[in-house]
């Protein structure tokens, strides 16, 4: 019993082309079509892939054809399609499962993804114990990268490094209030964001009345006008600034007697503005937190280079357990196929 | 053979500092149940060595410098124990550990375990008083530890310069209340042992009243502050470890004053 992987990602092939293949073939009908005796397809935005067992060698045109005949079209780019056997397809899926072959390295949403697709796999009866065997060591491997090494430490946009920042001043954000002065689309994915943490009390103030009406339907929040925004200041916890003003908004003299009688509470200013709305001096004001646009993005970088930083220990745990896992059932894969139901637990 | 508790409890609290500073020498940082257990262990120790004292002075071993020392090493890792858990403050420990060395060194290292050649009575109310301050001594530091903390997260979301650390400490208004409580529960029972002082029976120093007192008064005006929205939760934080330095200068004054009045 070999195990394969082949597939496309966002390494080898744009979004045109991984669009084509994903959910062009259901696994039944490639594990009938390529005669294999256990298939799972994993399907994501970044990445379409088989995974299979079978007990002859399969070469990727063939693969390619069977993927043609099952649904998928016409095969293009046939040389965009990796193919990995044995050891290397398990290293491939214990890296993928961990986020290390991701667009943002340390993301964790493949790993439901992944979940997902063996689930329905297994439910079908299209993953037996061979990638029952694989998988679960996959999403052991992908709980040990996460819980023993910083790769998913770290937000990597703006929206969410301000989210994340909102969390490490307030913790929970469910009863805070949010300030969106100017309708622009960067406040409207930081609030989008903030209102995904709970926050519900969302107020838009714009120039323009009728564009702070908008958003504010579209953030689930209330419109104020523009003359009453320094007044919100007083009840709000965190303002996301982004007009186009020419001068600063929001100064050092202006804000100073609304912070009067809130002394332990603090306030989070996310300035997107270039140029800024709040003058830099505001950030040395007790209990105020200022981060422009630039600051932002750095800590993004930052969290981005920490990840990377991190790639080295993550890539050492998929590697011992690669080998382990070489040595415990690689060598005799055909044992597999014949292990007694109850000892597939002692992998889960 | 008392001493090689105190000896051993100080290696634990040492093997967790040195845990903490490898970590962060790695660059990660990661709180683990290592701390955590080693922390344990220490205060298990800590426990073993006040009840060997214990049995041997037949009363609360609060009767020296040195005993009145790990008796706060003590109350701080209990109070740790007690409450970082529960609040979900478990990097507590890291902040904590460093503390609890320091003071068993000092203990440790200072000629200051003087035994007194005879047994002193024992009289409950002042073992009561001296027991409920130094627990309250413990909140009073667990309370600093909380303001360290405090200040270190607030300075890298000030400076936008965010270590490893800073993704491990808790929310800036978590802390901030965590320090409220421990203010609150340290103040409590320092007024409880202040106010039971006055039935101890004897007549009580001058000079140690007056210390008593300025600290009492110095931690019930952080807190009133902090109640009245006066001060900034980073300046409450910074006077917190201040007010325990004090207090803790206060308790080697109040000792050496009353030296020939063990309480």
């Amino acid at each position: 019993m070999k195990l394969f992987c082949i597939g496309i990602s966002h390494h080898t092939a744009n979004v045109e082309t991984r669009e084509r293949y994903a959910g062009g073939c259901s696994e039944d009908a490639f594990r009938t079509a390529a005669r294999c005796s256990e298939a799972l397809m994993l399907a994501t935005c970044n990445r379409v892939e088989v995974y299979a067992a079978t007990g002859q060698s399969v070469a990727t045109e063939e693969v390619l054809r069977e993927l043609q005949k099952c649904g998928a079209g016409e095969i293009e780019n046939a040389g965009a399609f990796y193919h990995y056997d044995g050891e290397a397809c398990v290293e491939h899926l214990f890296r993928v499962v961990a986020g290390l072959d991701s667009m943002v390295i340390g993301e964790t949403e493949i790993l439901g993804q992944v979940k997902k697709a063996y689930e329905r796999a297994r439910a079908s009866g299209n993953a037996g114990p061979l990638l029952h065997r694989v998988f679960q060591r996959a999403f052991r491997v992908a709980k040990q990268v996460r819980s023993t090494t910083d790769i998913t430490r770290g937000a990597v946009s703006v929206g969410s490094v301000a989210v994340e920042l909102a969390g490490k001043i307030f913790g929970d954000l469910r009863e805070r209030s949010v300030l969106i002065l100017g309708a622009g689309e960067t406040s409207e994915r930081t609030a989008r964001a903030l209102s995904s943490r709970g926050v519900s009390d969302i107020r838009v103030s714009n120039r323009s009345f009728e564009r702070a009406e908008n958003l504010a339907v579209l953030v689930r929040g209330r419109a104020v006008t523009f003359d009453q925004w320094a007044a919100q200041c007083r009840e709000i916890d965190i303002l996301i600034s982004s007009t186009s003003a020419d001068e600063p908004l929001l100064t050092r003299e202006l804000l100073a007697p609304m912070l009067r009688g809130r002394a332990d509470r603090p306030l989070f200013i996310i300035d997107i503005a270039v140029p800024r709305d709040v003058a830099p001096e505001v950030n040395e004001m007790d209990g105020v937190y200022l981060y422009d646009i630039d600051s932002l993005q750095s800590i993004a970088e930052q969290s981005l280079a920490m990840r990377r930083e991190q790639m080295a220990a993550a890539e050492k745990i998929i590697t011992d357990h690669v080998a382990d896992f070489a040595t415990r059932f690689g060598g005799a894969a055909s044992r597999v196929a014949s292990l007694a139901p109850g000892a597939l637990a002692s992998e889960s | 053979m008392d001493r090689q508790l105190i000896i051993a409890s100080t290696v634990c609290f040492l093997v967790a500092v040195a845990h903490t500073v490898a970590t962060l020498r790695d660059g990660v940082f990661r709180p683990r149940r290592f701390n955590f257990f080693a922390i344990v262990l220490g205060f298990v120790f800590q426990s073993a060595f006040l009840s060997v004292r214990g049995h041997a002075l037949g009363r609360c071993p609060i009767t020296n410098l040195f005993e009145v020392f790990i008796f706060l090493a003590w109350s701080v890792a209990l109070i740790y124990l007690a409450i970082g858990p529960a609040y979900r403050l478990s990097l507590m420990g890291a902040f904590t550990a460093p503390l609890v060395l320091l003071i068993q060194t000092f203990a440790l290292l200072a000629p200051i375990d003087i035994r007194h050649p005879v047994r002193l009575n024992v009289n409950p109310w002042l073992e009561f008083h001296a027991s409920m301050s130094m627990i309250a001594y413990g909140a009073f530091a667990l309370a600093g530890v909380a303001g360290v903390m405090y200040l270190v997260q607030e300075r890298q979301l000030k400076t936008h310069q965010l270590h490893s650390i800073f993704y491990h400490l808790p929310p800036l208004t978590n802390l901030f209340s965590a320090l409220t409580r421990l203010l609150w529960l340290g103040f409590a029972l320092y007024t409880a042992g202040l106010v039971s002082g006055f039935f101890i029976g004897e007549p009580l120093p001058r000079v140690k009243m007056i210390c008593a007192f300025a600290v009492w008064i110095f931690y019930g005006t952080i807190l009133q502050s902090r109640h009245l929205h006066r001060l900034a939760p980073k300046r409450i934080a910074a006077l917190c470890i201040l007010a325990f330095s004090a207090a803790v200068s206060v308790l080697w004054a109040i000792n050496f004053v009353s030296q020939n009045r063990p309480s």
